[in-house]
């Protein structure tokens, strides 16, 4: 029995050192942390039981039968975040560079499938140099049993990956998957062919961070959500996100006790929307003064900042904010803002978050390269994406909603359940210069009756009024009270009941 | 008394007159332009009348326009406030003809001291002491060098009917003068619709005191004591206080006699400013000498109502009404100390560039006893780029001098303004700083102590000590409430309230310290610290007593870390827990770019010029390019030589903050 016991010490002992301290060393020296130190900045402390420690890999080709240690490059388990259950991968570069044998994935593939059983989201922190090669096929398949998996528990439980090292290859199509991938800057990248690949085939010279690091992919290409200076923010971040998660989407939204008062006043919203109709404002204000605390956790900050999406509370409870912009772009939806916004709002629903809409948007972006781009398509995701939505829905027009902008912007024509409009709120086809420019064409040479058509047209649609006499708005309220009118509309909605007919799926434009 | 008044002012000081009119039962009318629509000041008012377009001259400045807004709202006097049309004789004449009532001075006492020539003529003739300079009008810049050479450097080149640090610029060669004379006579033109410009020499290391006056329409007329206003920064008055810790109770009437002397001569009725300047070396009691006297109510004129006991806005209202004065010059008080903070939308980490913006937060102190909030915005408001910096004035009262300042520095730690840029972290170090405090100060007072900008108030080990301690508890807090989400895995979040998650990490302004929170003790780096503070997690203004004493800190939460501001600084701060902060150590410090090879547009404003081109070789000082913002033209200069690699702004284009100018090779 001692000898039991002292050799499981040793066991122990092995698999914690991982690939050895001068890899470890080698490691730290990148400013990145080791596999299990990840896991203990993530996870509560003491909380985290690891399982398949002593599991090893079964290659025999190639001389990897004389390399063996324990764990095979990928820590595995569960602890908790502020006391809730989570399932964590945290691949080990130095085992094997983190690379996926058959052994590793089915490690991942385990708490994946214990993660569904229970409820609880999963966590994966890649760095990984891909797939195990000396494995050949078994690698891969050990990466499609992973992709199953992600696909399977997509809208079950939530999935977030954290890259914090390489991701390369088939490595990128696991987080491609997930709800939401973070990155660490200059020290993660994720693509499907690296530089030297692109350079023989293209004669294209990038460097890995241009080509797909963080500031690339949470930027450019809005593959990847957000991205944090070093891996100590990275996971602190992560443990502040998925306090605003549920466990699972048989779970209701967590709520945590907040000294906020729901019906808090916040007068200088009345000055929020500027005098002049050109003028920007920052939506990220009436955000702030809204929510619980003045605290909200912005997805996709740097991509399409044109709309803006968050994650906040409202008494406690969390909710989902998609808001137009008007800092960016005027606010106006494009390509990239609807994808961001529609899988945003698609995120919600499938976890039963509240989501609350801002609208500022002077219409959809004109021109060839929105429109060859399929723009059409896009936009109508969001569109989708709100119309197909169950989860209680409000939304508060500020100033304006102009156009099919309007309709797609979680209108009450898409069962939105409570539609507030501020006193500035302009509900129309249109700005008032181009409707007269239409309606009254022939008179376009007189600058004098064109100005007293638009003051016309102004007088009658630059205000909320024809939309709430026709019913679209529920109530025009004063921009003071909105944090109130939000905080009394969720308690209303809390127990609301709609369903979608019953379907496959449906078929949503891709 | 009157029924109505209007107020042809705007901003603090519309606020203010309000305030006092209301406190008599008289009535009040606002005036605003387009971009005051919404202000304070309009909201307060019992009617509020547009003028027009947002800059002064198509609005505050417009006569006609406000003389018809007393005529059709039945206003019987105009106070004029300070600025705008306050020292227009045109202005004060005109409702004169049309039988409205001015709350000010008779229209010949603005016309003789409101030009800075004639009045130094005056003065000279009352027997007051004057500065050497060139009382004529001078031609051209030509001119301008030929008598600053006559006089001697350095030499001021002021607007002739300029004031509150508007339209003057020192000269300490001809180069200056050269350089600077012509931006002079514009800025005057600009700012006050008159380009003439006179020159006067200099007095280094001088202090600035005044002597506030009132007078009645009976010939009464009576000193109500001075005022110092030696802080101050580019001769814009930054800190005012009375009585000054210069002048003695025989220099005092002194200088008093003498301004009642001088306002005799002209008629003088209503309240008025004589402006001295005093040798602050000369200890006979006797160096000060005339500078300009205001015919109108002053910016600081708060410090003479603490120290006095009077309401000036009301003796002006009661003399314009024609009341005799209800008091005599024995009868007035000279009681404790009061100091002025002035406020300003300027960052001083920035060169103390104008901000222009939403003040998305603003609270100032409240409730405070002896603490006089006077401010014409509240929290939405929108400090504009049309008017003057000055957000609001801050003023506290003191049995001493000492108590005056010690409440200055606990309400500017409860000054909570966010949205724009502010001095707040400035005036609070200034209120700290030893000269200071020990009263020796002059007008060169902030140019000689931060020569190298501003970069935040000296902190002590035991502030440092104090504020980790408050991050320790805050941070305890936080973890606290995060373990009571629901969802729990165990029954209670155990794991949280181990005594090993009460030990935290700071590192503040990078050093790190230890904190334990213990059960009703707290340590740093061993030494216990007394705290108390209360902390509900989302407030903005921790009110904590350590060691008895109370320190007040604005926090603000940062991803990881948190930003604590008090006795006039930012400090950032990381709280971690140990094991944590042990694993931080890997992280690789990361450099922020060089931004040095760029000129940056320092301030939202237009480009007015750019006076080098791509390929130019500059040296150090050289002039590069011109913004103007806030009616001030700033000259950007080269901070050391290079070679000019290429320009992106014109003149004419309007810039953000931050804007590339131009890049150095």
């Amino acid at each position: 029995m001692l000898a039991i016991l002292q050799k499981l010490e040793e066991k122990r002992d092995q698999a914690k050192l991982g690939g050895g301290q001068a890899r470890i060393d080698a490691q730290h020296r990148k400013g990145r942390l080791t596999a299990r130190e990840r896991i203990d900045v993530l996870v509560d402390p003491g909380s985290f039981e690891e399982l398949d420690t002593y599991v090893e890999h079964n290659c025999i080709d190639f001389g990897m039968q004389d390399q063996v240690i324990p764990g095979d490059g990928v820590v595995t388990g569960s602890g908790t975040i502020n006391g809730r259950l989570v399932f964590v991968f945290s691949q080990d570069f130095t085992v094997f560079g983190g690379s996926l044998s058959e052994r590793h994935a089915q490690k991942i593939c385990k708490i994946m499938d214990m993660a569904m059983k229970v409820g609880a989201p999963v966590i994966g922190l890649n760095d990984s140099g891909g797939a195990r090669i000396q494995e050949g096929v078994a690698s891969l398949a050990g990466y499609a049993e992973v992709f199953q998996r992600n696909v399977m528990a997509s809208g079950v439980i939530p999935q977030i990956s954290v890259i914090m090292g390489p991701c390369a290859g088939g490595a990128v199509y696991s987080p491609a998957m997930t709800d939401f991938i973070f990155m660490v800057k200059d020290s993660s990248y994720m693509f499907v062919t690296g530089p030297d690949v692109v350079k023989t085939v293209t004669n294209e010279v990038v460097t890995q961070e241009e080509l797909g690091g963080a500031v690339t992919h949470t930027t450019k290409s809005g593959v990847a959500d957000v991205a944090f200076e070093n891996d100590i923010e990275a996971l602190l971040s992560v443990r502040e996100f998925v306090d605003f998660l549920p466990l699972s989407n048989r779970q209701d939204v967590p709520e945590r006790p907040t000294g906020d008062a729901w019906d808090r006043n916040e007068a200088s919203l009345d000055t929020l929307i500027p005098d002049s109709a050109n003028k920007p404002y920052d939506m990220k204000e009436l955000i702030a003064k809204v929510v619980d605390e003045g605290d909200f956790f912005e997805v996709q900050p740097t991509h399409a900042p044109n709309i803006v999406t968050c994650f906040a509370r409202i008494e406690g409870r969390t909710i989902g904010i998609v808001a137009n912009q008007p800092m960016a772009l005027a606010g106006v939806l494009d390509i990239n803002s609807s994808k961001k916004a529609a899988r945003f709002v698609r995120f919600c629903d499938a976890f039963d978050i509240p989501i609350i809409t801002f609208v500022d948007v002077p219409g959809f972006l004109p021109g060839t390269a929105q429109e060859h781009n399929g723009i059409i398509k896009h936009g109508a995701k969001l569109l989708f994406a709100y119309a197909e939505a169950t989860v209680p829905k409000i939304t508060v027009i500020t100033r304006k909603a102009y156009g099919g902008a309007y309709d797609v912007m979680s209108s009450k024509h898409l069962r939105g359940d409570l539609n507030y409009a501020w006193p500035t709120a302009e509900i129309a086809v249109m700005g008032a210069k181009g409707a007269v420019e239409i309606i009254f064409r022939k008179d376009i040479g007189d600058k004098d009756k064109i100005a007293a058509r638009t003051a016309e047209y102004e007088e009658r649609f630059a205000n909320p009024f024809v939309a709430a006499s026709k019913g679209f708005i529920d109530e025009v309220i004063m921009p003071q009270t909105t944090r109130r009118r939000i905080a009394q509309g969720l308690r209303k909605l809390r127990n609301k009941q709609l369903e979608n007919p019953w379907k496959k799926h449906d078929n949503i434009p891709l | 008394m009157f029924d109505k008044i209007l107020i042809a002012n705007r901003g603090e000081i519309a606020c203010r007159v309000i305030r006092t009119a209301k406190r008599m039962g008289i009535k009040t009318v606002a005036v605003y332009s387009d971009a005051d629509a919404r202000a304070k000041h309009v909201q307060m008012a019992d009617e509020a009348v547009r003028l027009g377009p947002p800059p002064a001259g198509e609005s505050y400045l417009l006569a006609d326009a406000i003389i018809a807004a007393c005529k059709a709202t039945g206003a019987q006097a105009v106070h004029p406030g300070y600025g705008f049309l306050s020292e227009r004789t045109s202005f004060a004449q005109a409702l004169e003809d049309a039988g409205i009532a001015f709350i000010g001075p008779p229209v010949n006492a603005i016309a003789a001291m409101g030009d800075k020539i004639e009045s130094k003529k005056l003065a000279k003739e009352a027997g007051v002491n004057v500065v050497p300079g060139f009382l004529g009008e001078i031609a051209d810049t030509d001119e301008a060098v030929k008598i600053a050479g006559e006089i001697g450097y350095p030499v001021m080149m002021k607007a002739s009917a300029g004031g509150g640090g508007k339209g003057m610029r020192l000269a300490y060669s001809e180069k200056d003068v050269r350089e600077g004379f012509e931006a002079t006579k514009r800025e005057g033109l600009a700012s006050f619709g008159d380009d003439r410009v006179f020159i006067e020499k200099f007095i280094e290391s001088p202090r600035h005191i005044e002597i506030q006056l009132i007078g009645d329409k009976h010939g009464n007329i009576l000193y109500l004591n001075e005022r110092e206003c030696s802080v101050q920064r580019r001769h814009q008055k930054v800190v005012e206080e009375a009585p000054s810790p210069f002048v003695t109770p025989a220099m005092r009437k002194a200088m008093g006699e003498q301004a009642v002397a001088l306002a005799r001569a002209v008629g003088y009725f209503s309240a008025g400013t004589v402006e001295l300047i005093v040798s602050g070396a000369d200890t006979t009691g006797q160096g000060f000498y005339f500078l300009e006297m205001n015919t109108r109510l002053q910016v600081e004129h708060p410090v003479t109502e603490y120290i006095t006991g009077l309401d000036l806005v009301e003796q002006m209202i009661r003399v314009a009404y024609g009341e005799k004065l209800a008091f005599t010059q024995d009868e007035v008080q000279l009681k404790g100390w009061s100091i002025e903070n002035r406020v300003y939308a300027e960052d001083p980490y920035r060169g103390f560039l104008p901000s222009t913006g939403r003040l998305s937060r603003y609270r100032p102190p409240s409730g405070q006893e002896n603490v006089r909030v006077d401010d014409g915005v509240y929290e939405g408001s929108e400090i504009s780029m049309f008017y003057d910096p000055m957000i609001a004035k801050l003023v506290t009262y003191g049995e001493t001098r000492e108590e005056a300042i010690d409440r200055q520095i606990a309400a500017l730690d409860n000054f909570e303004i966010d949205g724009i840029g502010h001095n707040v972290d400035f005036l609070s170090a200034l209120m700290q700083h030893p000269r200071f405090r020990s009263g020796n100060i002059t007008t060169g007072f902030i140019a000689e102590e931060y020569p190298e900008g501003f970069k935040g108030a000296p902190a002590d080990a035991r502030l440092i000590a104090r504020l980790a301690a408050v991050a320790g508890m805050i941070a305890s807090v936080e973890a606290d409430r995060a373990g009571l989400i629901d969802g729990q895995l165990a029954p209670s979040s155990a794991v949280a309230t181990t005594t090993a998650a009460n030990d935290w990490v700071v590192t503040l302004d990078g050093t790190e310290h230890l904190v334990s929170i213990g059960v009703g003790a707290v340590t740093v780096d061993g030494e216990v610290v007394v705290v108390d503070a209360p902390y509900v997690p989302g407030q903005r203004l921790v009110e904590a007593t350590v060691d008895d004493d109370p320190l007040i800190i604005r926090v603000e939460r940062k991803r990881t870390g948190w930003r604590f501001t008090t006795r006039g600084a930012s400090h950032s701060l990381r709280v971690l827990r140990p094991a944590v902060n042990d694993l931080a150590h890997h992280m690789i410090e990361k450099v922020p770019p060089d931004l040095s090879r760029f000129l940056l547009c320092p301030m939202p404003g237009l480009v007015t010029a750019v006076n080098v081109a791509e390929g130019d070789a500059v040296e150090a000082g050289q002039p590069l390019a011109i913004v103007e913002a806030m009616k001030m033209e700033n000259i950007l200069r080269a901070e050391k030589s290079g070679k000019v690699k290429a320009v992106m702004a014109k003149a004419g284009e309007s810039l953000a903050v931050d804007a590339v100018i131009l890049e150095f090779e």
